[in-house]
């Protein structure tokens, strides 16, 4: 363009200014799109706490089928006293022993992952990939470990994870399996997905 | 006699008419009866042409699916029974569309193969290759957004573990993951923006993307197995001394492959739909379950490779954990093509006159991919792990040493004009 004239001048203010204007318009027009991405309110009420009957649980056992919370299967295990023993012992082989990098509510960080002892619950969703990881509760040689002391494994990648959903080192997996804000409202009920201490009638 | 002289007359009355508001002749003339095509194609030039043709068989048995199709997590799976079952002759239209998902690999990655031997992303087709490089990703996404469609459960969990890929993306990668599904865990709200990307938005791009292709590729003109320059060498009228016309000589050549290719295309599609599993896997079978995985979960064949590499980083790294290393592997592996035209500096294109090395590496490429695919169709081991590791080494090496081996190497003399053709 020619400087000298100020009606190419005056253009080219124009070609700036309507470019700036455009770029800002596009950049606004592209938020309603971006955001109809995002989850509905059906999906999102579809999230709501589930309810939990534990009654029939077994030691050794997890409660089948697996209860559904937002679409994935919670892992609700009844772990043996010597299950809970071995939680309990150093274990080298694992990644995130004391779960300082994995996720869990603060009454969840401890070494069996649980509030109750006894009773874990998980997302039954592996951390590398989402795959399910299948329970082996026993502890006896498995094809995937000859020392195999019981937990479960995915069998997408092969992580293997302790009783307390603690995954084993070097393997795809990077932490120990997620556990969801739960809370128990009496010995036989438990919440997935509220752990505010308020139980609806 | 005469009847057929006036005929004649007719059509190049109408000729003239039509050319007189839109440039026929001058079009075909430029893209096709005087368009220079390199003497010396051989076999490995037909498969740009076959890509073509499977994108069309993809594009129309694509559209016929889309009228039995009902893109919801309900409907989805039952949907895709009633083509097969109860449409007449829905189940070859469906099964054309899925041999054609795997077809179109096949022709691409020897395609890709011809371009890596003959040095066909080498100056001046650099942006050639470029586009080629869009396409193919292109593809492999309309490829992943496809496979979820029947809603079996191989699809459902291939995609689970594809999205939860994202999530590795440090910081960000939950929300992303979640955004792209639009729901907590994958649905059919998932499903349905899935269909709407694989029917609509992807194929779309893929055509405008195959048109600069071969715009781009028609500006510079093929590259030939001898990596020689046709256009340096020209007769006084600016005809390239080693060219021929495209139409007759190379249109009726690739007819033929055409025609070879949907014999070979026809027998997989009647007798083989499901390739033993390859093509379609065996727990697609089954309706998508979200509290059930697959015994063991792989991919379709053309994406085994790299799912081979994302699970062979078994280890975390500078404070980052295996899942996002894998990540960036699998990324890097599929994307370092894109740099081969700065990565070969060897002085001479074809592999039939670069040295030793160079001929050494892409065989060991090529074995690492076979390996590496191979690897992927199975369940994890402590030996696979160990081998996919190599493997993807090997895969490495041969893009990033080559700025060191092709310069190294010893090259043999390039001729004045290309060898062999008729």
């Amino acid at each position: 363009m020619d400087d000298t004239n100020p009606s190419s001048v005056t253009r080219r203010y124009l070609l700036i200014a309507t470019s700036a204007v455009t770029t800002v318009g596009a950049a606004g027009a592209a938020i309603p799109f971006a955001r109809s991405w995002t989850p509905s309110e059906k999906a999102k009420a579809l999230g709501a706490p589930i309810e939990v009957d534990i009654t029939k649980l077994q030691p050794g056992e997890i409660l089948k089928p697996a209860p559904e919370w937002r679409g994935r299967g919670i892992i609700v295990v009844y772990r043996t006293p010597e299950a809970i023993k071995r939680l309990e012992e150093e274990n080298r082989k694992l990644a995130d022993p004391m779960s300082k990098r994995s996720e869990q509510p603060t009454y969840a960080k401890n070494p069996t992952r649980s509030i109750r002892p006894e009773i874990g619950v998980y997302l039954s969703q592996c951390t590398h990939l989402g795959c399910v990881p299948k329970y082996y509760g026993e502890a006896k040689p498995e094809q995937f470990d000859a020392r195999w002391k019981g937990g479960f494994f995915c069998p997408c990648h092969g992580s293997k994870f302790d009783l307390a959903g603690r995954v084993e080192k070097n393997l795809p997996a990077p932490l120990n399996l997620e556990v969801p804000v739960h809370q128990f409202e009496n010995e036989a009920i438990l919440h997935v997905g509220i752990d505010t201490g308020e139980f609806d009638e | 006699m005469s009847e057929s002289l006036e005929n004649r007359g007719f059509v190049a009355r109408s000729m003239t008419w039509i050319n007189e508001r839109f440039p026929w002749t001058p079009t075909m003339e430029k893209h096709a009866s005087k368009y220079y095509a390199p003497k010396n194609f051989n076999v490995w030039y037909v498969f740009g042409v076959l890509a073509f043709v499977v994108l069309i068989i993809q594009l129309v048995t694509g559209l016929f699916l889309t009228m039995n199709y009902v893109p919801t997590a309900e409907g989805a799976f039952g949907s895709i029974e009633y083509a097969m079952h109860e449409v007449d002759l829905g189940w070859l239209i469906r099964y054309a569309h899925s041999t054609g998902a795997s077809a179109f690999f096949v022709v691409i990655y020897l395609h890709m193969f011809r371009g890596f031997a003959y040095g066909s992303y080498r100056k001046p087709r650099e942006l050639i290759w470029l586009i080629g490089m869009g396409i193919y990703l292109v593809l492999m996404a309309e490829g992943f957004f496809g496979y979820l469609l029947p809603w079996g459960n191989m699809s459902y969990w291939g995609a689970q573990v594809i999205v939860s890929l994202v999530g590795a993306v440090p910081i960000v990668g939950a929300n992303l993951a979640e955004w792209v599904r639009g729901d907590f865990v994958l649905s059919g709200i998932t499903l349905n923006r899935f269909f709407a990307l694989h029917v609509f938005a992807l194929p779309g791009v893929l055509v405008v993307l195959v048109f600069v292709h071969m715009v781009a590729l028609h500006h510079v003109g093929s590259n030939n197995p001898d990596g020689i320059e046709i256009k340096d060498k020209k007769d006084e009228k600016g005809v390239p001394l080693d060219g021929i016309p495209f139409h007759p000589y190379y249109t009726v050549h690739d007819f033929f492959a055409v025609m070879v290719f949907l014999i070979l295309f026809c027998a997989v599609m009647f007798f083989a739909p499901e390739m033993f599993g390859y093509f379609i896997e065996k727990p697609n079978f089954e309706i998508a379950n979200p509290i059930a995985t697959p015994d063991h979960i792989a991919p379709v064949w053309y994406y085994t490779p790299f799912y081979a590499m994302l699970r062979a980083v078994t280890f975390p790294l500078f404070g980052l954990d295996a899942k996002f290393w894998g990540l960036v592997v699998m990324a890097g592996a599929i994307l370092i093509p894109v740099a081969l035209p700065w990565l070969d500096k060897s002085p001479v294109k074809s592999i039939r006159y670069k040295g030793r090395i160079s001929k050494f590496m892409l065989g060991m490429l090529v074995v690492s991919f076979i390996v590496l695919g191979y690897l992927g169709t199975i369940p994890p081991s402590g030996f696979g792990t160990a081998t996919a590791q190599i493997a993807t080494l090997v895969y490495f090496s041969y893009f990033l040493l080559m700025p060191w081996y092709t310069q190294r190497e010893k090259t043999k003399p390039v001729p004045e004009r290309v060898t062999g053709g008729h």
